[in-house]
């Protein structure tokens, strides 16, 4: 497949924790300003993969990768990289919806306030932009000294996208980011996916195969460990090359 | 099998009855002679007289020297035991590896199980020396040094329960931290603390029920003179203490002298009481904002 500008590539990746050999071989290359979605069965390696790019494996023992990972052509696991500096370039957004036990407000600008940034002004005025970008403003302008975890799942979830957007990293990675909210809140947070590609790299794991089909450009399908097939969402939900992936996305497993 | 299970649970309820009732006969006890004392000296001397003489021929029966000397090594012994064991908590769990922990955590412990009147033996003998050898008005006997060991020995206490506490937080919340490029320092302080604030402080509030009924500590290296005041450098004597001098002495039962130390001992009960319940309350508080 054709990438104009790669901004995360994984090159001859792989990841063991311990003597389990968890991805086999990833090469990767993620087109910048597009949504690319993994997909595949529960335990093929997805969460591990995401991870991987913002360095959040570092905590397992046992957990040590093989190869390279690359932002921006630059080897992210060299010693001179400070992952407290990756993560403010390369944001997440977490399976079950994770607030502080803090105000909306504090929750926001928690981003700004480690950087040390203490001016007033511009912290309301992240503050008030990233939950327009997350398009949560609307609901919650009136309550932003209430606490975050008052709000409804899926408010929670816009609320950590929101959080994410505020430090302006270049890249969002998403570990299933909707798959415990309803229905409502999980199309409000495609459409939000949407429209933030205009101006971030997104990767998303999603179970949800529709889910994968409406908002994403290209798809990886990822299988025991092994990227099985990587192709534009389109032409893989159309015409799959690997008998592996025809089962999965045909639903005869997983 | 019915007759045998009837009878399991006549005994589980004999013990739970006996237990409930001990219970209620100490506080008997208590409320009785407190009344029979509280009938001679009224409350309001009780609380407001400047001096607790009540073995003295001349007699004065104000509480508060006694309170002054409890507040004081209590605020000393916390003053010590919460940075020290918060630090420990935290280091436990944001730093130190799996195997590190499991060696350093019955080690710990031991600090617990050692014997107060080693503690008070302690404070007498090493630190009240090695603090006068800067400190130039440190009395021999001293609510500072009790103090401070006081807080050693509960050192334990607020690490163990705040290292709970903070391990109760969700994982979630830390890789949200991690996740935002929060170092470990700022995940620690500006996370994972504030999160378990709820359960430090129950630890903190047990920590202070426990020093304001310590007595061995006190009763060997803070001297045993009853004076209002919040100099830590001069001999005190804390509620507890005050209730040994008088049950070791040869006080005649049912007089005024003896019946003070139920009046002293009805004080200590309601502070710890109070202290309880406030913890009892938080703990629940805490566990409803988690479910
Ligand atoms: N912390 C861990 N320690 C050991 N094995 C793990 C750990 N996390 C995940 N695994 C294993 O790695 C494989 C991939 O897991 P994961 O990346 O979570 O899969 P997915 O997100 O696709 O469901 C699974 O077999 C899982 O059991
Ligand atoms: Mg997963």
């Amino acid at each position: 497949m054709n990438i104009k500008h790669s901004k995360l590539e994984a090159i001859n990746l792989d990841a063991y924790y311990g003597d389990f050999h968890a991805l086999k071989s990833i090469n990767i290359a993620m087109e910048e300003k597009a949504v690319t979605a993994f997909i595949g069965p529960s335990g093929c390696g997805k969460s591990t993969f995401l991870r991987t790019f913002n360095r959040m494996n570092d905590y397992i023992d046992g957990f040590r990768i093989e190869g390279q990972i690359l932002l921006d052509g630059r080897d992210i696991y060299t010693d001179d990289v400070r992952v407290d500096e990756l993560r403010k370039e390369v944001g997440m957004v977490f399976q079950k919806p994770n607030p502080f036990p803090k105000t909306i407000y504090e929750n926001v600008v928690y981003g700004l306030r480690i950087q040390g940034i203490k001016d007033k002004k511009i912290l309301q005025e992240t503050c008030e932009k990233s939950l327009q970008q997350a398009a949560l403003w609307n609901e919650v302008k009136d309550k932003l000294d209430k606490s975050a975890l008052a709000l409804s799942g899926g408010q929670q979830q816009r609320l950590c996208i929101a959080r994410a957007l505020a430090i302006q990293p270049s890249v969002i990675l998403m570990d299933e980011p909707a798959s415990a909210l309803d229905p409502i809140s999980t199309a409000k947070i495609e459409d939000l996916i949407y429209e933030l590609k205009k101006d971030y790299t997104i990767v998303i794991v999603t179970h949800n195969m529709q889910q994968a089909g409406r908002v994403s450009d290209h798809t990886a399908f990822f299988y025991m460990g092994e990227l099985v097939e990587y192709a534009k969402t389109k032409t893989m939900f159309t015409s799959p090359k690997d008998t592996r992936t025809q089962n999965y996305i045909t639903g005869r497993f997983g | 099998m019915r007759v045998q299970e009837k009878i399991i649970e006549g005994l589980l309820w004999l013990s739970a009855a006996i237990t409930i009732l001990i219970t209620v006969s100490i506080i008997w006890v208590l409320l009785s002679e407190s009344v029979l004392f509280f009938s001679e000296v009224s409350i309001v001397r009780f609380l407001t007289e400047k001096e607790w003489t009540p073995l003295f021929a001349e007699k004065k029966f104000g509480i508060m020297p006694l309170v002054a000397g409890t507040f004081l090594t209590t605020v000393i012994a916390i003053a010590v035991a919460l940075p020290i064991g918060l630090t420990i908590a935290i280091y436990l769990n944001e730093y130190a590896n799996a195997r590190f922990k499991t060696f350093i955590k019955p080690l710990l412990e031991v600090l617990a199980t050692i014997p107060t009147v080693v503690y008070g033996f302690f404070a007498l003998t090493v630190v009240t020396p090695f603090l006068q050898s800067f400190i130039p008005g440190l009395a021999g006997f001293n609510a500072l040094s009790a103090g401070i060991v006081m807080g050693i020995m509960i050192i334990p206490m607020i690490s163990s329960l705040s290292e709970d506490a903070i391990s109760a937080v969700p994982r979630s919340l830390r890789e949200a931290a991690y996740g935002m490029g929060s170092t470990r320092l700022q995940t620690a302080f500006g996370v994972m603390v504030p999160a378990a604030s709820s359960g430090i402080l129950v630890s903190v509030i047990l920590a202070i029920s426990r020093a304001v009924g310590e007595t061995m500590i006190v009763a060997i290296a803070a001297g045993q003179q009853p004076r209002l005041t919040l100099n830590p450098l001069v001999p005190i004597e804390t509620i507890t203490t005050y209730i040994v001098q008088v049950s070791l002495g040869d006080v005649p039962h049912g007089s005024l002298e003896y019946r003070t130390i139920f009046a002293a001992g009805m004080t200590l009960f309601v502070f710890t009481f109070l202290l309880n319940n406030l913890s009892f309350w938080i703990k629940k508080k805490y566990q409803e904002k988690y479910d």
